[in-house]
């Protein structure tokens, strides 16, 4: 194999690996996972007294 | 909880002490780089004494804003937001402890060998071999509270903060060890082991990488955790995060070589620089846009809390830097900035924009929780630290971004014949007014850092209650 196909190869498995990291981002099956995680900051009382 | 005795309690404690340490070392690291602007427009401000020559104070300057400002600043941060997000007290009890004083030790020590010019002669990476032993013993104490802390979570998932502060930290530990393999030749003396070329691409890779890890990745955890806090919605695309997460710790390790272009580095390791940082531009991107978003919908808050303009800024000049920073890598743009005060003016746009403002944001919400008050003494002063530092930062930026690309024209400006058009002592006049510049924006940087410790002076002085005392609440929300 030459330098040039597994580069080649190389690239298309990293751009494989993105696609499949935004796939599995945008997934309708963790929407609401995220959603719940995005509040974590927002659901903290700051250390003021309970 | 039925006794006292069972309920787990915050470490506030080594948070509100890398806190103020935040502001103390901020003071200083400033203060010196103010004294070394006004040594290049000054010279014998020098005052004929080695220790305040500027090849020593340089690098306590960069040494003192970077490690002691921005890394208590990290440390303070990442400290609080790992507990509150997972429910949880830090991990490892007196390590919490040993990573403040350590850190601080190293800051001291610094502080002493820098201007005695005990130095490896390495950017950002000066500090002799000792030091760099304390340093290792600090860090991997710190991975162990961290990364502890997480594995003790109450909550399920890892909030994306705390993922951009955990790749800062193991970045940091291999970078700091694969740049430091050195030779002991004494207490103050080392030799390195790598040699020529490589030598230059392995701390250019280190170089590099601190900005993107340091500099980037930890501030941008800040960014996760106290814009969405302080606007009160949560961040604008939680999966856009992760997307970012990765492809921008994925990219960044391979932008290294764009410091060394032209150089003997080999010609193919300088394109694949320049391409990685062209193609950094879109993580870059997407984490500023998913700051900056977090507010639609909730934009008049910019108009009345000062704390929110100074995030909301920072992120500008985030996205600014990191816009700048791809189009310097280009070697024919690199070939008229590289060796100019182009470089300067993109280093403290990305450091006094981005990193300063986005920690001087975070601190003013943090002081008040630790400290125990209701919010800090004077919104109205925040809100004049804000134009003092946005108008100090402008002042500085502009004056050095003329001034460096006219010395790269005048550099390579050719007569007729041949012959250089300029000597270099003509680019050096030219430039003494922008040195002049940078220096007021300097002092009105200054000015507003010591505004700050005013106002959190006040704000202690307020303090009521004990705040380590917060319990942390068992019951899992998510």
């Amino acid at each position: 194999m030459s330098a040039g196909v597994f580069n080649g190869i190389v690239t298309a498995v990293l751009l494989l690996a993105f696609l499949g990291l935004v796939a599995w981002a945008w997934s309708g099956k963790r929407k609401k996972d995220f959603e719940q995680a995005s509040r974590l900051p927002l659901d903290d009382d700051n250390g003021k007294s309970p | 909880m039925s006794t006292a005795a069972a309920v787990e309690r915050y470490n506030d404690k080594v948070v509100r002490q890398f806190a103020v340490m935040t502001l103390v070392w901020g003071i200083v690291g400033m203060l010196v780089g103010v004294l070394i602007a006004a040594q290049l427009y000054w010279p014998s401000l020098n005052f004929d004494i080695p220790w305040l020559s500027y090849g020593r104070l340089r690098p306590l300057h960069t040494n003192a804003v970077i490690f002691a400002f921005g890394g208590s600043a990290l440390f303070a941060t990442s400290y609080w937001v790992v507990q509150r997000t997972c429910h949880a007290r830090l991990f490892g009890g007196p390590l919490a402890a040993f990573t403040f004083w350590g850190w601080q030790a190293v800051i001291v020590l610094a502080a002493i060998t820098l201007p005695l010019g005990l130095t490896q002669g390495k950017e950002y990476a000066e500090l002799e071999w000792p030091i760099d032993i304390l340093i290792t013993l600090v860090w991997v104490a710190y991975a162990v509270v961290f990364f502890g802390t997480i594995m003790r979570r109450r909550i399920k998932h890892i909030y994306v903060a705390n993922w951009f502060y955990g790749a800062f930290i193991i970045t940091v530990a291999i970078l700091h060890i694969f740049n430091n393999i050195w030779i002991p030749a004494g207490l103050g003396k080392s030799y390195p082991v790598y040699s020529g070329a490589v030598d230059a691409m392995v701390q250019w890779w280190y170089g590099h990488n601190a900005v993107g890890f340091f500099l980037t990745a930890g501030f941008l955890g800040m960014m996760y955790y106290f814009v969405p806090k302080q606007v009160g919605r949560p961040v604008y695309s939680y999966r856009l995060s992760i997307v970012h997460f990765w492809a921008l710790i994925a990219i960044y390790m391979w932008a290294g070589p764009h410091h060394l272009q032209y150089t003997a580095l080999p010609d193919w390791a300088q394109s694949l620089g320049m391409v990685f940082s062209l193609i950094l531009l879109a993580p870059s991107w997407g984490g500023g846009i998913n700051g900056i978003m977090t507010l639609s919908g909730a934009w008049y808050k910019l108009r009345t809390d000062p704390i929110i303009k100074f995030m909301v800024v920072a992120i500008s000049f985030y996205m600014m830097s990191t816009f700048e920073g791809p189009m310097m890598s280009i070697k024919t743009v690199n070939a008229l900035s590289h060796y100019t005060d182009w470089t300067i003016g993109h280093v403290h746009s990305g450091a006094l924009g981005w990193v300063a403002m986005i920690s001087i944001g975070a601190m003013y919400m943090l002081y008040p929780w630790v400290f125990g008050t209701k919010a800090m003494y004077s919104t109205k002063l925040i809100d004049v630290h804000f134009w003092m530092h946005t108008i100090g930062v402008l002042l500085y930026a502009a004056s050095m971004w003329i001034a460096g690309v006219m010395q790269g024209l005048m550099w390579r400006a050719t007569n007729e014949d041949g012959t250089l058009t300029y000597t270099f002592v003509e680019s050096l006049v030219a430039t003494y007014p922008y040195y002049l510049v940078r220096l007021l924006g300097g002092l009105l940087v200054i000015a507003g850092m010591f505004l700050m410790a005013w106002n959190t002076w006040k704000t202690w002085t307020l303090s009521r209650r004990v705040p380590d005392e917060v319990p942390v609440p068992m019951a899992a929300n998510a």
